[in-house]
């Protein structure tokens, strides 16, 4: 047993960071706020080089044939630099539609109502991709980005042309990077996969937007952390004053403990004889989530009245953290499903 | 990233198996929690069991006389006890985790010979007198005395919070031997047999009821200076190396403990109703993702020791993080009870299927309440994360 990086691991983390930085800097990704199109193609494709989309696909299929553990990685420096775009549908998508493993197709992802929530339709563990309520319309994140629409539900995957959506575009959607649509129902769309693919893009993209979460809170506690050394009040740094110093604190401590869950969630799909992947995908999901949103509001407050600037961009980190927490799971969904899972262990 | 066990892991797993299977079952009962002689003799003798079987100090060094295990087997070893409900470690702990660890890291030759063997083979037990009434968090400002005359130290001060102190034959009492405000420049290690003349012990009763620890009060007690360990005015460091023994496996037993309170609170949850209400079970369920997490840190931590050698950061987060969830427990399992709950006392229930189990959750409760101020408050535990892990600005210190 050894739960630390391997080289490897690391390394690839790093290089993924470096790209971020170089193609993907903040300043750069915010020039697109509020537009209808985030999803720059060409940067697409060189993620798609980098194998962010094709890393869990085996190498007979043109894939890198990497683990689950390995994406979480990735996808965890792809949080931390705020990239927008359906990254999650995208990766799961891989091998399925074609395109979508290089990058030159952009995938989407929407859970279908009529066909159940998931959790509670299949009576088991399932993680829906999105929340059905029944008053609330189907909410599809970057529309006129996508080449591609699919719709989960437990009976499997169908795909849909997103030009046929008669869809409405939301005002003011809260992260300016991810722009929303509505639309009242959705087509029946073409069946691509069954009910054994749903099942898993739940657990994985659970898995996978988790790592995205505890890369946007390592962020935002850098962010705060660095603030709060320059930021000087009462002749002294602010980090110095405990109220300050023991939010960040709380951040690295809630970042750290949400790390070992994805960490843990995403080895045990890798290696499914350590535990139960779908118990530990949405613990994980769960605790990345909150590390997020909780993060991203500390992060407001320490930086006081500049945290509440449209500048600082610490409300786009909480604010994407926000959209995330709907997807894969929502904290009442996934807390549900762990008590479901430990009724069912005293059952036996 | 790899969770699987390697051969040589699972091995030295299924051999602890065993042997747990054939020891626990011919224990003698356990003492009742007041009978303070009687747990000391539990627990020595099981220590002796371990020892005589090999498995005595699986996380000392070989040369310290311990098994020299590797810290994903220290886990594996902590993980078999909790889950066969052995017992635990007990009035054993200082000198396991504490003072034999420093001893071997700090102690001369025959410190080590004279020592170590008893702690391993369960002969002799230790506490810990550091803390005293005016200088708890702040440890450096401790005032015990310790003035020189020839070879012996004359300590006059006292002592607080001492656990197991009515029941130890040898106490690592950290001194203060330099100037009074020279802090942690002039603090010295000493090992202070309980029975010296001029030891005064005074228990003190805990939340729950039990004499757990003692106030010490020391008036001019001669200890000799070959019971000092390291050099004089560098007990600060001493002390602070026997930390860097920790291979982030401390919580270990206590963590396994919590997942199981989490399934029997399920299970009273079922017996009362109380499941059926959405927001029992999102608790529960909020509880099972972090109790997960914490033994997914466990992991991370113990293989950052295996790989470093040193314990890194992660214990501190990991106490911070655990203690917290553990109150959280505490309180949910203690709701489940309602009225019941309010005596640590097994009420029949109504049910007809038997007593309700209030005296293991209230006790559980009202220990769990420690576990944020023992070992370091969760307010210190922070000022270490910001400073150490974050750089941040490190608190004024009067007179430094
Ligand atoms: C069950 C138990 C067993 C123990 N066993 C032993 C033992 O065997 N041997 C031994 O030596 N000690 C032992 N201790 C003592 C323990 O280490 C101390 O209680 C602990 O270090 C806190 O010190 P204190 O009690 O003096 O509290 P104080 O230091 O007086 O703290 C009081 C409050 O002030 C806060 N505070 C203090 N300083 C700061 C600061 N700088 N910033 C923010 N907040 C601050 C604390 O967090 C706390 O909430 C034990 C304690 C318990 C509860």
């Amino acid at each position: 047993m050894d739960f630390e990086l391997t080289e490897f691991q690391s390394d690839l983390a790093t290089g993924v960071r470096r790209l971020c930085e170089g193609r993907f800097a903040l300043d750069t990704l915010r020039r697109a706020e509020g537009s209808d199109r985030v999803v720059e193609r060409d940067g697409w494709r060189q993620l798609g080089g980098a194998g962010v989309f094709n890393l869990c696909l085996g190498e007979d299929t043109g894939g890198l044939g990497l683990g689950l553990a390995d994406a979480a990685l990735v996808f965890e420096e792809l949080g931390r630099a705020l990239v927008p775009g359906p990254l999650v549908a995208s990766h799961l998508a891989a091998g399925l539609i074609e395109g979508a493993d290089d990058g030159s197709v952009v995938v989407g992802l929407v859970e279908r109502p009529s066909g159940g929530s998931g959790a509670t339709a299949s009576g088991g563990l399932a993680i829906p991709v999105v929340p059905v309520v029944p008053v609330v319309p189907v909410v599809i994140e970057h529309l006129a980005d996508l080449d591609v629409l699919l719709a989960v539900s437990d009976e499997g995957v169908t795909s849909i042309e997103p030009s046929t959506l008669d869809a409405t575009r939301m005002g003011r959607p809260m992260d300016p990077l991810t722009p929303l649509w509505s639309v009242s129902s959705l087509p029946a769309g073409t069946p691509v996969a069954g009910a054994d693919v749903s099942a898993r893009w739940r657990r994985d993209g659970a898995v996978l937007t988790a790592a995205l979460q505890i890369g946007a809170a390592a962020w935002t506690t850098e962010l705060a952390v660095e603030y709060a050394k320059e930021r000087k009040q009462f002749g002294r740094p602010i980090g110095g004053f405990q109220a300050i110093k023991h939010l960040c604190a709380d951040m690295v401590v809630r970042t750290e403990v949400a790390r070992a869950a994805v960490h843990a969630a995403a080895v045990t799909v890798d290696q499914p004889d350590v535990g139960d992947a779908l118990v530990a995908a949405a613990g994980a999901k769960l605790l990345a989530d909150e590390a997020a949103l909780a993060n991203g509001r500390s992060c407001i407050q320490v930086h006081g009245g500049m945290g509440f600037t449209w500048e600082v961009p610490a409300h786009l980190a909480y604010k994407r953290a926000r959209v995330l927490a709907t997807q894969f799971g929502t904290d009442h969904e996934l807390a549900q499903s762990l008590a479901q899972s430990l009724a069912q262990s005293l059952a036996q | 990233m790899d969770l699987r066990y390697t051969q040589a892991e699972q091995s030295f797993r299924t051999g602890l198996r065993t042997w747990l299977a054939d020891t626990l079952p011919a224990l003698p009962s356990k003492p009742s929690p007041n009978d303070w002689p009687g747990r000391r003799a539990y627990d020595t003798h099981w220590q002796r069991l371990l020892f005589d079987a090999g498995y005595a100090g699986v996380d000392w060094p070989v040369e310290g006389g311990g098994r020299g295990s590797s810290p994903v087997e220290q886990l594996i070893f902590k993980e078999e006890l909790e889950r066969a409900h052995a017992p635990y470690v007990g009035v054993n702990f200082v000198g396991l985790l504490h003072a034999g660890p420093t001893v071997i890291a700090e102690g001369t030759p025959e410190q080590r010979q004279r020592y170590l063997p008893p702690i391993l083979r369960g002969d002799e037990v230790w506490c810990q007198g550091f803390s005293e009434p005016d200088a708890g968090s702040d440890l450096a400002s401790l005032r015990t005395r310790a003035v020189r005359d020839g070879d012996e130290y004359v300590v006059t001060g006292s002592k607080i919070w001492t656990s197991h102190a009515e029941v130890a034959d040898y106490c690592e009492l950290l001194v203060r031997t330099g100037a009074e405000d020279s802090r942690h420049r002039g603090i010295t290690w000493l090992i202070l047999p309980m029975d010296s003349a001029g030891v005064e012990i005074r228990p003190l009763t805990t939340i729950a009821g039990s004499a757990e620890f003692a106030e010490l009060f020391l008036d001019g007690v001669r200890i000799p200076v070959s019971n000092r360990v390291g050099d004089e005015n560098d007990g600060w460091r001493v002390t602070m190396v026997t930390l860097s023994f920790e291979r982030g496996t401390a919580f270990v037993g206590d963590l396994l403990e919590a997942i199981e309170l989490l399934s029997k609170s399920v299970a009273l949850a079922h017996r009362t109703g109380a499941w059926s209400d959405p927001g029992v079970r999102r608790q529960a369920g909020h509880l099972k993702a972090e109790l997960d997490a914490l033994w997914a840190l466990t992991k991370r931590n113990v293989s950052q020791a295996a790989r470093t050698g040193v314990p890194g950061i992660g214990g501190t987060v990991f106490k911070l993080a655990y203690t917290e969830t553990r109150q959280k427990l505490g309180e949910f399992s203690l709701s489940l009870l309602g009225r019941a709950g309010l005596a640590a006392h097994d009420s029949e229930g109504l049910d007809g299927l038997g007593s309700l189990p209030a005296e293991a959750m209230v006790e559980d409760w009202l220990r769990g309440i420690s576990l944020t101020i023992a070992a370091g408050t969760s307010q210190i535990q922070r000022n270490i994360v910001g400073e150490r892990i974050l750089g941040l600005p490190k608190e004024p210190i009067r007179g430094l």
